[in-house]
């Protein structure tokens, strides 16, 4: 038994901020109240000055396990991701071989399971090898635990394709994630488009490139009837465009990554810890993605950590592989930037980490009705300090790699325990 | 004055000042350069790079000579030739370099930002030869030399023709001449020509219509068509000459007495009629000889030469052998 003492208790789903007590039996929460009495042989944990939140999702990473292990590890990763606050992440299908069968979901599940801390809900590839042809053996994914469909890291390939996919995932309860961009927008571009790019004479893609392809999803949306995920949305016509489906009442959801409501393209320099997939946008996308966040259009914050090895991030700009780590620093720049400057309400910040992700996946996830802290619920909790001053520094991360733009960055807010299944997995 | 610089990046950081420093220092070198003994002992001993990752010819044979010219030995690397084809990284083959011991680092590369790396690596300095769409900084000041030596003065009426936006040749210009006010017109292809471009300063514009693009220069820049652009987005060829390709008569619209620059190499025929290219207004030959002496007080200024108060200084240097 662990009771969790004095904690402020954000809890999204029964709309909760109050000082209370949490106890924790084996992995269920079983109580929460005022000033709970201690039974004999409970452990305590003071978490005064702290809040207690339901336990993070992050339903958009790379662990790199199978076929990357230099970037990273699912050892590495999860050890990362419960630094950074995270009980439960999806990792991507594109390792090597890629996940589109049930074998290599089994193989990283069974990794996960000896490791023992944090969760990992698979994304299962949507075509085979991720090639944009076939399908990918998803029934035998989901049998195996997979929690969502996606070919991240390129856009599910063809109008036709995504039809089949989601009309197959939609039987079998799956979201189907799609990492939205035209293929020909895309080709030979390393960064947005815009006065920064036109400046650093680096090839820049326009914000056409995603929301072209998010309107196309959102057709094959509104044809076959299945829940659409579009993932790191990034600029204000995609936005516009999934608002709208919303407004049709289309089930359509969409998240949006730290980096992208932090940072914009004139932060850019000729440093690839500024390469990212979609690329950093304009300030005035920024704006209209952090307005998303308080009027209900964004469903989560998701991270899209994506850690690459030195010697891979170490090359010429256009050379260098897209993306950027993201685990550690996720919740602090969220506080920091978006609960401190007063933009958006805590409460709602906590819930695009816990309920938000959770309903992307779907009522027959493993998420489904888990992020709530009442009794009974899984004893999977996040515990924050919401002023600590703190500076990140990559020298200190648990990551296999060090690709971020936000080294030796100061934050006003940062995690401070990681309770998964009732056991506390990370505690600063 | 001193240069007030460790790297040679781009001209964007610079200030008009630094500037035309530089280019009053560039003024005893092309003296030099005319005199029939063309050899410096002054950076005897040193040891410059010229690693040009990408082909060059003209800018790669210009600061070779340069070196030559101040008594310093050049370290060629190309990278044809290179360790970069078995897989080495850039930075690798730059800090192999580097352990020979150079003392000035010259760099080409067809990536933007390339230099910028190599110069956060090494102590020494870096001069950027040309990076990707970026900048190409020693033609921006050329350029301008030759503008100034002509006209007196650089806040001009500069008309730069072609593909704008690949043009790492346009944008030092542009960062240069917007420091002294000259009032810029870009004209070429609209897809070359994107609207950002007028972010770049105060006093640009785009003007598609290349008559209009022309009226009242003082400085006409006809940039290069690099041929393997026109496959993407496949623009005819005929098509670029007839509406874009810089004759005499068009020509007419510019100033009388304007001038006309190339950073070369030449497309005769393409970009540029050879009548105009051979003309009396072309002062492309005149760039390349100014290209050398810049560099040579580039090289003679970054490797710690004091700043040289009058020609007969470097003169008589030069007649002591």
């Amino acid at each position: 038994m662990l009771l969790i003492k004095h904690g402020r208790v954000l809890d999204p789903a029964s709309r909760t901020d109050d000082t209370l007590d949490v106890l924790l039996d084996g992995d269920r929460i079983v109580r929460v109240g005022k000033a709970l009495s201690i039974s004999s042989g409970a452990d305590v944990l003071d978490a005064s000055g702290l809040c207690v939140a339901p336990g993070f999702i992050d339903i958009h990473c790379h662990l790199r396990e199978p076929g990357f292990e230099l970037s990273e590890t699912i050892e590495s990763g999860l050890r990362a991701a419960a630094r950074g606050g995270f009980t439960a992440v999806c990792p991507m299908a594109n390792t090597r071989p890629v996940n589109d069968n049930a074998s290599i979901t089994r193989a990283i599940l069974n990794r996960a399971r000896e490791l023992g801390g944090v969760r990992v809900w698979p994304i299962g590839a949507a075509s085979k090898e991720q090639k944009g042809e076939g399908l990918a053996e998803i029934g035998g994914m989901k049998d195996a635990g997979i929690v969502a469909v996606s070919d991240d890291g390129r856009p599910i390939a063809t109008a036709k394709l995504l039809r089949q996919v989601m009309e197959y995932c939609g039987a079998l309860g799956l979201t189907v994630i799609d990492h939205c961009e035209d293929a020909s927008l895309f080709a030979g571009n390393v960064m947005r488009e815009g006065r920064r790019s036109t400046e650093l004479g680096l090839p820049g893609m326009p914000a056409q490139t995603e929301s072209v392809c998010v309107a196309r999803d959102i057709q094959i949306c509104e044809l076959t009837g299945a829940r659409l995920h579009v993932a790191h949305l990034s600029v204000r016509p995609s936005l516009d465009l999934v608002r709208e489906a919303k407004r049709k009442g289309l089930p359509v959801t969409c998240e949006v990554t730290p980096h992208h409501l932090t940072l914009c393209d004139d932060d850019v320099q000729y440093d690839s810890h500024f390469k990212m997939n979609p690329p950093l946008a304009a300030r005035e996308d920024r704006e209209a993605l952090i307005a998303g966040l308080t009027d209900g259009t964004v469903d989560a914050i998701a991270t899209d950590h994506a850690p690459h090895a030195a010697h891979l991030k170490q090359v010429e700009f256009d050379c260098a592989p897209f993306g950027v780590t993201g685990f550690e620093t996720a919740l602090p720049l969220a506080l920091t930037d978006l609960v401190h400057t007063g933009r958006v309400p805590l409460l709602r910040v906590v819930e695009l980490f816990t309920t938000g992700p959770a309903r992307v996946l779907g009522s027959v996830s493993p998420a489904a009705g888990t992020r709530a802290i009442t009794e009974g619920a899984p004893a999977d909790l996040t515990l924050f300090s919401l002023d600590r001053e703190w500076t990140y520094h990559t020298r200190d991360t648990a990551s296999l790699s060090r690709n971020t733009p936000f080294d030796g960055r100061t934050f006003r807010g940062a995690v401070a325990a990681t309770i998964v299944a009732g056991k506390v997995v990370w505690q600063t | 004055m001193s240069l007030g610089f460790h790297d040679l990046l781009g001209l964007e950081p610079l200030t008009a000042a630094q500037i035309e420093f530089l280019l009053d220092q560039s003024k005893p070198f092309q003296k030099f350069n005319a005199q029939p003994l063309k050899k410096l002992a002054t950076l005897r001993g040193r040891t410059v790079v010229l690693a040009f990752f990408e082909a060059s010819t003209r800018t790669r044979v210009s600061f070779a000579t340069a070196a030559a010219r101040l008594g310093a030995d050049a370290m060629n690397l190309q990278a044809e030739a290179s360790s970069l084809r078995k897989g080495e990284s850039m930075l690798d083959t730059v800090a192999t370099l580097d352990a020979m011991k150079p003392d000035l680092f010259v760099m080409r590369h067809s990536s933007s930002g390339a230099p910028h790396m190599v110069a956060d690596l090494l102590e020494i300095p870096v001069i950027n030869a040309g990076d990707g769409w970026h900048e190409h900084p020693t033609q921006g000041l050329l350029d301008a030399l030759t503008m100034r030596d002509r006209k007196g003065r650089l806040d001009l009426n500069v008309t730069i023709l072609g593909d704008i936006q690949h043009s790492r040749v346009a944008r030092s210009n542009i960062n240069l001449l917007t420091k002294f006010g000259a009032r810029i017109t870009l004209c070429g292809p609209a897809m070359w020509l994107p609207k950002e471009l007028e972010q770049l300063g105060p006093t640009i514009h785009r003007e598609p219509d290349f008559a209009r693009a022309l009226e009242d220069a003082d400085v006409v820049l006809a940039l290069r068509v690099q041929k393997e652009r026109l496959h993407e987005p496949s623009l005819p060829l005929e098509d670029y000459i007839l509406l874009y390709q810089l004759t005499p008569a068009r020509l007419k619209r510019a100033k009388p007495d304007a001038i006309v620059l190339h950073p070369g190499p030449m497309n005769r025929g393409l970009e540029i009629d050879p009548a105009v290219a051979d003309g009396p207004q072309s002062c492309v030959l005149e760039q390349v000889t100014n290209g050398l002496a810049v560099r040579m007080a580039l090289l003679f200024l970054m490797l710690g030469g004091a700043a040289i108060v009058d020609a007969p200084t470097i003169l008589s240097e030069a007649a002591r052998g």
